[in-house]
């Protein structure tokens, strides 16, 4: 009993979204379900930040620093998602209650993902987040797209966790154990069945986070399924995943590393390059975030295959950069609205300088930092990356996501180009939505004030990985 | 420590200035009066505050001075800020430049003056930065955050191609650079600080010396620009408005220019001694090809960009004979040009605002219409092809001074460049102003106006003045040149 007092967040979590899910039927105010549901996340969030920590459940759970950070993150994007959400629900037909407590059980899951130290635990956290998601990607059920959107994402995602519980049982098989420090111990070097159990595990986990060439169904999802989920979609999941992944791979396989190293090297350099070239004739601007979040996993992966405490480090520092300029890459492209039409094509974005002066200052500069460019924050974040690769002696992978990140440059210099340089069209309405505005303009002014002051940010992350080295 | 933070006012005095501007509405022709005003004022007083700078900098004195050093990021890469005798005068080169532009840009400038004035500001911290910080990934920062004004710049405000130019411009810069990123990584990993003045006393092993000096000649050769990627430069030139041709010409390519003394020679001499046959050979290719090239220009802009590719080989020559005249002759060569060149950028604004074309052929006789204006574009002409008594002589005639003592063959390919100067500049002088005035659309041309005049005043007299007397120049870049090459030569022992 007393192990579920140190799951304080999780369970009130629960409990909350499940009295919710009833007051729902009777109470037809989905903007009251929603604030409540944005409250409690935020408590959720103290009590995860002041959550003792402890690995309980025989260490199949484990609270810690790492932990932590992690589901921090994961909250702020689901936090942010909801903000999204409620700016948009009538328009974009998806005014169901059930949205904000999907998104709560998907947020319950992911925190069991990056706290899970057992394999069980690990899928079971997956699972709770997978299922939640297949739901919300086709919660408009009258478009086409969503619905596509929602069985493609739900039969890939049952074939990616088919996978990975293939892996899990030949771990298990082979080493007798399904908790992540035990398979650690009684694992035997020699077996082939070991390693193929750990590359099914990591496809599996590949297609969480949209790693090349585990990334399909990501371009066609984000597309498809309504915008405040494809926001949520591009944060909080691919976090979680991270944040699991890292954890499976360092404690139960942290001595062996050379053996799933090469793994790591690869997805990392073919999602780098693949979306730097894919992303160039994109024309929807929701398909184009999807391959700039592919290319932003490869490089996030360099800081996972440099197995070094600087590599996990510079993973935290990217995965925080990155979610919030996704946050502020959503919160605007949610705002393109006009007459209660959204505008997704790029095209449509034309000349928006015109009517939007200050808006389309901040999404240039949100299109340099998402290039990498300096002084912004997306630069820190490729910095640290390239610091922790050289330092592993891997400039090889370094000079990849250098050039990588040039070619890159091009696609979201295109924006840029069309926002400032082509013919205006008419005036977005969307730019005036307050929950809109608070996202973007807060996320926007981290990314260009990052470079006044970073240490915050560098020392949350060298405290997340406390845990491991 | 105690004194005033000079350096970080400069540089952040034009964000200030950009804040204050984001609050003036631009709705009217009041307004947009308000924000020329603003912005001409913020950086009057940058220059001011800058030549305050000059006249407290001790000239005896060699090392970095008005050093600024706070925790930035970690132990290693601080924040880190000084100026020196070599750096002070691009500082003063800068802001000077851009109250100057601003000003030029008064009536060219058509619609969105706010976000154009905001760039030019943005445009300007990052570059008084480049010059001043003296740490690697703050270097960095500056010198590739340029782009992103300048980008703006020249693709909403350009010419017709200004697309593609701007792609151009900034997709060059940037793939030049990111190698430069990587150099800096790998020297804070290897000496685990990116200090600028710990880093000159370290010794690189010649492996590293070679691949680093590559990484960064890659990133300087693209921005100064080298033959053979100097591509990008004329088309931005002849896209970009009149005043970011003339910061691009008066200023980015010294950044370059100053990336080479400070890092690429200070840092990794050995592996510089062994490239410099190969910098002496690009850079004569570049004084004679592109010369030839702008021999052959029916565009005004294009001209002079390509006139400034062979100016800035003389640059490259002198720095890399390790002396110290042919350093002093580079820092002054580059002083000098970024005057006249930026002069010259003007000299064509201010028909083209008339005219609106910078097709020489359409000129002709402007001479009878434009007697002041004449009389100042003859100077920079002259300033530019090298004449003495004018601030280009000096620069060329130390450059050649050195390389005459270190190469007789290169020297002589380089005195070619100067004769070649003379004919494309003259020429363009000549169709331009003399002749009769016989075209019609030239009748109406009227001479420069008070604000013109009040842009090139400045300028007319500091080419003059340097080139008569030189002595106050020199005798600020030379303790810190001979520091330079005394620490090259040591190392080198």
């Amino acid at each position: 009993m007393e192990n579920f007092l140190y799951l304080l967040p999780e369970v009130f979590l629960f409990v909350v979204a499940t009295i919710l899910l009833i007051l729902g039927l009777f109470i037809k105010n989905i903007r009251l379900i929603n604030n409540l549901s944005i409250i409690s996340l935020l408590i959720g969030l103290i009590l995860i930040i002041n959550q003792p920590y402890q690995s309980i459940f025989d260490n199949s759970y484990v609270i810690d620093e790492f932990s932590t950070v992690f589901k921090s993150m994961i909250l702020i994007g689901s936090i942010a998602s909801l903000m999204m959400f409620i700016s948009s629900k009538e328009d974009l037909h998806i005014d169901f209650y059930e949205f904000p407590i999907l998104i709560i059980f998907a947020t319950l899951g992911m925190m069991v993902m990056v706290s899970s130290n057992d394999l069980l635990s690990m899928f079971i956290g997956l699972e709770l987040q997978s299922l939640s998601l297949y739901v919300l990607a086709a919660l408009n059920r009258n478009s086409l797209l969503s619905s596509e959107a929602g069985i493609k994402y739900f039969i890939l995602g049952a074939l990616s966790s088919g996978l990975l519980l293939f892996g899990i049982s030949y771990i298990y098989g082979f080493s007798g154990n399904t908790n992540f420090n035990l398979i650690a111990v009684n694992y035997d070097t020699e077996s082939l069945g070991l390693l193929l159990g750990i590359v099914f595990v990591s496809a599996g986990l590949a297609f969480k986070i949209s790693a090349v060439p585990f990334h399909m169904w990501t371009p066609d999802v984000y597309q498809g399924a309504p915008t405040p989920i494809t926001g949520f979609f591009a944060l909080a999941p691919k976090v979680a995943a991270m944040g699991l992944l890292v954890r499976f791979l360092l404690n139960s396989f942290g001595e062996i590393y050379l053996d799933w190293q090469q793994i790591i090297f690869f997805i990392s350099i073919a999602s780098m390059a693949f979306a730097a070239f894919a992303a160039i004739a994109q024309k929807n601007i929701k398909r184009l975030m999807a391959y700039s979040s592919i290319g932003h996993i490869g490089f996030a992966l360099i800081g996972v295959a440099c197995v070094s405490s600087e590599g996990l480090r510079s993973l935290v520092i990217y995965l925080m950069i990155y979610l919030i300029m996704n946050i502020a890459a959503f919160s605007f492209i949610l705002s393109l609205k006009r007459n209660d039409a959204y505008f997704e094509n790029i095209s449509d974005m034309s000349g928006m300088y015109k009517n939007h002066p200050f808006s389309t200052i901040l999404i240039a500069l949100l299109m340099f930092s998402l290039a990498g460019i300096p002084p912004l924050a997306g630069f820190f974040g490729k910095f640290y990356i390239f610091v922790a690769a050289i330092e592993s002696n891997m400039t090889f992978l370094a000079v990849i996501g250098i050039i990588a990140s040039v070619i890159s440059a091009f696609y979201y210099l295109r924006i840029v180009k069309i926002i400032y340089f082509d013919e205006p069209k008419d005036e977005f309405d969307g730019f005036s939505i307050r929950s809109l505005n608070i996202l973007f303009y807060t996320s926007s002014f981290l990314i260009i004030a990052f470079f006044i002051y970073p240490v915050p940010v560098l020392s949350v992350a060298e405290y997340a990985v406390r845990s491991f080295f | 420590m105690s004194q005033i933070p000079l350096l970080s006012i400069l540089i952040f005095l034009p964000i200030i200035g950009i804040l204050f501007m984001l609050l003036i509405r631009n709705n009217s022709d009041q307004s947009s009066n308000n924000l020329k005003l603003t912005a001409l004022w913020i950086s009057f007083i940058n220059f001011i505050i800058s030549l305050y700078l000059l006249f407290s900098f001790d000239q005896n004195d060699p090392d970095f001075q008005f050093v600024e050093q706070y925790f930035w990021i970690e132990n290693g890469i601080t924040y880190h800020l000084g100026v020196d005798g070599i750096s002070v005068l691009f500082v003063v080169l800068t802001t000077m430049l851009v109250p100057l532009c601003i000003l030029a840009s008064y009536e060219s400038i058509k619609f969105s003056i706010k976000e154009y004035l905001i760039s030019f500001l943005a445009l300007e911290t990052f570059m008084i930065g480049v010059f001043c910080s003296l740490d690697l990934v703050l270097f960095y920062l500056f010198f590739e955050g340029g782009l992103i004004p300048m980008f703006l710049i020249i693709g909403i405000w350009g010419g017709e191609r200004r697309v593609y130019s701007t792609f151009k411009f900034f997709l060059y810069t940037l793939a030049g650079s990111v190698f430069m990123l990587l150099a800096i990584i790998y020297i804070f990993i290897q000496t685990g600080t990116t200090n600028v003045e710990t880093l000159l006393n370290y010794n690189f092993t010649r492996n590293e010396q070679i691949i680093l000096w590559l990484a960064f000649f890659a990133s300087f050769m693209v921005k100064i620009p080298m033959w053979p990627f100097h591509t990008w430069l004329p088309d931005a030139h002849v896209e970009a408005p009149t005043a970011g041709s003339v910061i691009l010409a008066g200023v980015l390519l010294k950044m370059a220019g100053y990336g080479f003394i400070r890092f690429s020679i200070g840092f990794f001499p050995e592996a510089s001694e062994l490239f410099a046959p190969f910098i002496f050979a690009l850079s004569v290719i570049a004084i004679i090809v592109t010369s030839l090239i702008a021999l052959v220009q029916e565009d005004m802009k294009k001209l002079i960009a390509y006139s400034s590719v062979a100016h800035m080989g003389f640059v490259t020559l002198g720095i890399f004979t390790f002396t110290v005249q042919g350093i002093e002759g580079g820092i002054i060569q580059m002083i000098s040009h970024g005057i006249v060149s930026a002069a010259l950028f003007l000299c064509v604004g201010v028909v083209y605002d008339r005219l609106h074309t910078r097709d020489i052929s359409r000129y002709g006789g402007l001479v009878n219409k434009m007697p002041i204006y004449a009389f100042s574009f003859m100077v920079f002409i002259l300033a530019s092809l090298g004449l003495p008594g004018t601030s280009g002589f000096v620069g060329e005639f130390l450059v050649l001074l050195s390389i005459f003592s270190i190469n007789t063959y290169f020297a002589v390919f380089a005195t070619t460049g100067v004769v070649l100067a003379a004919t494309y500049s003259l020429w363009l002088y000549r169709r331009i102003i003399f002749g009769a005035l016989i075209k019609d659309e030239l009748s109406e041309m009227v001479d420069l106006t008070r604000r013109e005049i009040l842009i090139f005043a400045p300028l007319l007299v500091l080419t003059i003045l340097i080139g008569i007397f030189p002595k106050p120049v020199i005798d600020i870049i030379e303790p810190s040149t001979k520091k330079i090459v005394s620490q090259i030569e040591n190392k080198l022992r």
